[in-house]
């Protein structure tokens, strides 16, 4: 796509173009950053998205509601499970289908597990972005630890397709307790050894606090979520204020941020991290016996309607809106994806900053393109 | 000359007071099988040294140390960051990851390859220099994958660029892909000592 | 959160391509039931704000307000429902277009908005004729409007009123036709 040149304010000189292209090493997926620079400075900014653009939500009009699972896993590819968790619950809420106890426990410890994991993915890019690599082979062995548990539990390491309309697919095996206890275990001495490595570096310190601020009202003028607004200073987690599932039984905390900037938003994902832990002792301690899924025809004809359901997934806001004819193809599914409007805000965030920090600031914000683009 | 047997300098003898020679140098080579590497001159004057030909030698080079341009897409690329981190290394294989593809010797496409990103894909390809190789990582870069068919989707990248390995899986694990790099590896060695003239005596060509 | 009903539930016929849009749904008794108290409150400060604009349709769906208005008012509705004190809808989450041209010949733009103060939710949608597909930008009130109105513009082919720059964002520039759309040969592939 053509991009003009624009002539400086400050001077008769045309401004530098910068093209972080989409094949870039740091750009998170395949995403074009059109940088205007004068000098060091950054002038403008313009996003260029829709390299992975795949035509999810079309070809869901053409596929059953069983098989739109697996299309959905791949929309967010670090946090599959949660946009599992997003469709079954607005299909259910369609059908009007109650979910057994033990099944939807399940679901929300195997969500609260993938939100580390995928934490520890941005924990470890975040890192090799700054400049340190170190933190990434730290991130991925603790990834490494829960994706062998879902392979226990799933089958797969990534595309589960575990989560399924009335419920799970089936049962966990039978030590899965005693897994889920020795990884967390291990997930609470790596979270802190993670935490120290890198929170309190001065080098990290000094390239990331005050880069990027925003405040929380703009933020959420453009449509950020998730922990993104959260360390802005906004109070808002789905799984609090409009809570889905059975959020409401669990006691854990929501870390808020303070001035917006980068470091704010890479700490408050690594108290998340802690908070998750919390989630999935108190469910394990929980975990009733029973059922493990509601009885569901094969072939599943919700009545004609239309749903729209937000839960919150490690990126923010994820919105499904379904309208259902009462076939047994969904006549229209949109899904909102919390990166997309997240990303919106890149070019506020980049006003009055160096390019240097274009790349640490693209990713504090943690896009996957995926569903940007879907 | 007095040839002193303890001195550790290695000394050429001259062909006449050359002690030991059954046959006569160069007797052991049949046309046809190769050159027999004991009966070589050079094995005995220099007896640990290994010949081979040089384009073995070279290929050997490349494919212990192959440079990967980092191209990740989409969902494969997670599981390729998973392959070069620390529980399945392919750091031990020689295989880094480098930004550039002007020092890149293989592209790994890993993802789904979409009709808009088709001229970054082609332009990228062409900035690396010879010798280079691809992998179709995914069974979205082999044909498609789930996305088969839909409008804004290219059918496999091998519509755009020649492909070396295919890797299938929806992600194929990391093993699947180390499993893929040394195919690759195999195959830049054997592609090496195969030549193309008609009648030739080379072992595999005959197997084709 | 899964709404509070009966086991008896709600009686829906399921019939092949039915009445597509939940426009059935206006009585007072399910109104009641479907909704809970904070939902039925959101419904009564709505209704009595809105009573100058006697076109607009007020109905539930699974739990939820649904307000149908037209194209024109839609910049006025908006403002109320951004700086209302009872509303403070300040945060737009997402716009859909949903595509009835075969059974009615119209667009329909939804609009989902949340109030982050109250923890209430609405919906507004808006018919446009499949025609001429003409909306006003609401980009003026809530930014991030911004590139939802542009994928709805790439891929549904509706155009936004007061705004610039509707350039393509998911689709390559020379795409032809409406993806989105149901009249798009979408089983019919062009080999690249």
């Amino acid at each position: 796509m053509q991009v003009n040149q624009q002539v400086s304010e400050h001077s008769d000189a045309i401004d530098l173009m910068v093209n972080m292209g989409p094949q870039h090493p740091s750009t998170h997926g395949v995403f074009r950053l059109v940088i205007w620079v004068d000098g060091e400075r950054i002038v403008r900014v313009e996003p260029h998205i829709g390299y992975l653009h795949r035509g999810s939500e079309k070809i869901c009009e053409s596929e059953q509601y069983n098989q739109i699972v697996t299309l959905f896993d791949r929309l967010d590819y670090v946090g599959n499970l949660n946009n599992e968790l997003a469709f079954c619950l607005a299909v259910e809420k369609l059908t009007e289908t109650i979910v057994p106890e033990r099944a939807e426990y399940i679901r929300v410890i195997l969500c609260e597990l993938n939100r580390i994991a995928s934490h520890m993915l941005f924990y470890g890019v975040y890192g090799l972005d700054a400049g340190a690599t170190t933190p990434m082979l730290y991130g991925f062995r603790e990834r490494e630890r829960v994706q062998e548990l879902f392979e226990s539990v799933t089958g797969a390491r990534m595309m589960h397709n575990y989560i399924r309309i009335g419920g799970v697919k089936e049962d966990v095996p039978e030590d899965f307790e005693k897994n889920v206890k020795k990884l967390l275990d291990d997930l609470k001495k790596g979270v802190d050894e993670c935490d120290q490595l890198l929170s309190q570096n001065e080098m990290f310190l000094a390239r990331t606090k005050g880069v990027g601020v925003i405040s929380g009202e703009e933020a959420l003028d453009y449509g950020v979520t998730g922990p993104s607004l959260r360390a802005s200073g906004v109070i808002e987690d789905v799984r609090v204020t409009d809570p889905y599932s059975i959020y409401e039984r669990f006691d854990f905390g929501i870390p808020v941020g303070s001035i917006g900037d980068c470091w704010d938003r890479y700490f408050v994902r690594v108290e998340e991290m802690r908070e998750s832990i919390k989630i999935v002792e108190q469910a394990l301690s929980q975990l009733p016996e029973g059922e493990i899924s509601a009885k569901v025809r094969r072939i599943i004809r919700p009545p004609a309607g239309d749903v729209f359901v937000r839960t919150e997934s490690p990126r923010g806001d994820l919105g499904v809106y379904i309208v259902s004819d009462g076939s047994d193809k969904p006549y229209r599914v949109k899904v909102r994806p919390p990166s997309f409007a997240n990303l919106q805000a890149l070019e506020t965030m980049l006003k009055d900053t160096y390019i240097a920090d274009a790349v640490l600031v693209l990713g504090s914000i943690d896009i996957i393109m995926g569903e940007v683009d879907r | 000359m007095e040839i002193d047997q303890n001195s550790p300098n290695i000394h050429i003898p001259r062909l006449e007071g050359f002690t030991g020679a059954e046959k006569p140098l160069g007797a052991g080579y049949e046309p046809g099988k190769g050159n027999n590497p004991a009966d070589s001159v050079l094995n005995r004057v220099l007896p640990n040294a290994l010949t081979a030909k040089s384009d073995e030698l070279f290929a050997l080079a490349r494919k212990s140390s192959l440079w990967t341009l980092s191209f990740g897409l989409a969902c494969c690329a997670i599981e390729m960051i998973s392959a070069h981190a620390s529980h399945h290394d392919l750091d031990r294989f020689g295989v880094v990851t480098w930004p550039s593809p002007r020092q890149a010797d293989v592209m790994i496409v890993a993802g789904t390859v979409v009709k808009k990103m088709a001229d970054p894909i082609k332009l990228l390809y062409e900035q690396m220099p010879d010798p280079k190789w691809v992998i179709a990582m995914g069974s979205c870069a082999t044909n498609g994958g789930p996305y088969y068919k839909s409008y804004s989707v290219v059918m496999g990248v091998d519509h755009l660029i020649p492909v070396d390995v295919y890797v299938p899986g929806c992600p194929p694990r990391p093993e699947a892909l180390i499993y893929g790099v040394m195919q690759l590896q195999e195959k830049i060695q054997k592609d090496a000592t195969q030549s193309f003239d008609k009648g030739s005596s080379d072992k595999n060509d005959e197997e084709q | 959160m899964l709404p509070n009903l009966s086991t008896k539930g709600r009686q829906i016929k399921m019939t092949r391509n039915s009445n597509i849009s939940s426009k059935s749904e206006a009585e007072t008794s399910t109104v009641a039931e479907a909704l809970d108290q904070k939902g039925s409150n959101l419904l009564k400060n709505l209704k009595s704000a809105f009573a100058e604009f006697p076109e607009m349709v007020f109905s539930v769906s699974l739990g939820m307000v649904v307000l149908k208005s037209g194209p024109g008012k839609l910049q006025d509705v908006c403002e109320l429902l951004k700086t209302g004190e009872q509303f403070l809808f300040n945060y737009l989450s997402c716009i859909t277009v949903v595509d009835y041209e075969e059974q009615e010949e119209v667009f329909e733009v939804v609009y989902h908005l949340v109030s982050i103060d109250y923890h209430h939710k609405i919906a507004i949608k808006v018919s446009l004729p499949s025609s001429n597909p003409v909306v006003p930008s609401v980009l003026n009130i809530w930014k991030s409007a911004d590139w939802f109105e542009r994928e709805a513009h790439d891929l549904f082919g509706i155009q936004f009123d007061g705004r610039k720059n509707l350039a393509p964002l998911l689709l390559y520039e020379g795409f032809d036709g409406y993806p989105g759309r149901k009249s798009f040969p979408f089983h019919e592939y062009e080999e690249w």
